[in-house]
């Protein structure tokens, strides 16, 4: 299960409407080991596309050593889809390189209701889990 | 003095866990048959018919190793090799 605060539902969902018809893209990152997705790192789709997301490599880079440095690690890693509904595509279950991230997918092919869902993506298995969005500090 | 190489969380099940490794050799080439060497399988995790995979981004220091030569690129003792599987995908 993937226990994230409102505020950050909300922040990603924002990205992924301002981004739209783009796909957009990005991380949240807490304590590593602790499974809390707490700081909202937006990235850049050096993509820009309405089917492909990819992190620019350098920022990419400056990403890892960041959290690195702050002993953290990619707890959710989210994307949007833009026509299409928020399931893993077969790309994103290719490249889907983090096991114990949490792969939030957004849907913004309908404008007023986003969708929000969570999956585990591990040695191309995708496993839906479900999403406890809490007010306040995940504990 | 050697190459230091960092892993991605999901190779490390081939460097027994270890976040980062030693190699050597005098170009990219050569320190992944190195790593291959003593962690076998993960060169077919990085290399594919002789170049370097697409969404897998290798820098030497901070530089993105497709604007130094590929799976040429030079490097020299003391160097360190990071290894990042690109964050990608797509509807």
């Amino acid at each position: 299960m993937l226990t994230i605060a409102q505020t950050i539902v909300d922040a990603i969902v924002a990205h992924a409407r301002l981004d739209h018809p783009d796909e957009a893209c990005g991380v949240v990152a807490g304590p590593a080991g602790s499974d809390r997705p707490e700081r909202f790192i937006p990235m850049v789709n050096a993509a820009r596309s309405p089917t492909f997301y990819e992190f620019d490599s350098k920022d990419l880079l400056k990403l890892y050593r960041e959290m690195d440095s702050l002993d953290e690690e990619p707890v959710v890693i989210y994307h949007s889809h833009t026509a299409t509904q928020a399931y893993p595509s077969r790309t994103d279950i290719s490249y889907a390189s983090e096991p114990h991230a949490h792969y939030v997918l957004v849907s913004t092919a309908d404008e007023v209701d986003v969708e929000f869902r969570s999956f585990r993506i591990v040695d191309g298995e995708v496993t839906e889990e479900p999403v406890e969005i809490v007010t306040g500090e995940v504990e | 003095m050697a190459i230091e190489v960092s892993i991605p969380t999901i190779l490390r099940t081939y460097t027994d866990g270890a976040k980062s490794v030693e190699a050597t050799g005098a170009t990219l080439g050569a320190v992944i048959n190195d790593l291959e060497a003593h962690f076998p399988g993960i060169a077919d995790r990085l290399v594919d018919a002789g170049s370097l995979r697409r969404f897998v981004n290798i820098y030497i220091n901070d530089e993105d190793v497709r604007f130094l030569g590929g799976i040429d690129a030079e490097v020299a003792d003391g160097d360190n090799v990071t290894v990042l599987p690109a964050v990608a995908g797509g509807a």
